[in-house]
């Protein structure tokens, strides 16, 4: 069973685990990304490309369910204005064992850096930059 | 062909989309950049250097060297950054 979800409204994190574990499974694996603070940044900003976004996740998350042998993939990514400390980003599997439930996770995040059209904006008080792309993360996707 | 743009391109360019008919010479995703950046002030700042751009046709991300083939929709944006 696969959840997507694009949408401005904070991700709520129990909620999400919780109906992951109703799967049935044996493990739940999670990843929870947080808007980093420090440098100055005091929000930030997700703009995204609709429609594509949406295919681009549904697609990372069906080659997960053909991968690995999993119960369940939850991906929900939010847009608009994020204020440090608050989610950007969660990725939630169910299976039968750890490692497949480890492993599809790291698969998605990483592949979800790259192959989805998001682009993030730091903003310092009233100043706002558009985030580069790192290599490191192109690295990370292609090893998969 | 609609064009949509997103990010900094968005901003250099002033618009979010639009809609262009280019000459037949525009074969591939790379030419359209290159006619793009004869359309005004903004869109000459925004495809100034091809390297910095990705693009999509009809939501599929493709490498600027392919050709357009009757695209209805192509995207121009900076590398993602999502996550």
């Amino acid at each position: 069973m696969i959840r997507v979800s694009i949408d401005p409204a904070p991700i709520e994190l129990a909620l999400e685990l919780a109906a992951l574990e109703e799967r049935g499974a044996g493990g739940v694996a999670s990843f929870t990304g947080v808007v980093r603070g420090g440098d100055g940044i005091t929000a930030l900003e997700l703009e995204h490309y609709p429609g594509m976004t949406e295919d681009a996740l549904c697609t990372l998350a069906e080659a997960a369910m053909d991968r690995w042998n999993l119960l369940g993939v939850t991906v929900l990514h939010r847009v608009g204005r994020m204020a440090v400390g608050e989610r950007i980003v969660f990725i939630g599997t169910a299976a039968a064992h750890r490692r497949e439930a480890l492993e599809a996770c790291a698969y998605l995040i990483d592949r979800l850096k790259t192959d989805a059209p998001f682009w993030k904006r730091e903003w310092r008080g009233d100043a706002a930059s558009w985030v580069e792309a790192r290599a490191s993360d192109e690295a990370a996707a292609a090893k998969w | 062909m609609e064009l949509l743009y997103f990010a900094w391109v968005r901003e250099a360019v002033g618009v979010g989309q639009e809609q262009v008919d280019p000459p037949e010479a525009v074969e591939t995703v790379a030419d359209l950049v290159g006619w793009l950046a004869t359309r005004s002030p903004g869109h000459a700042a925004a495809f100034a250097d091809p390297a910095k751009l990705r693009a999509a046709i009809d939501q599929r991300f493709v490498p600027l060297a392919t050709p357009l083939n009757g695209a209805k929709e192509v995207a121009l944006f900076p590398p993602v950054t999502g996550g």
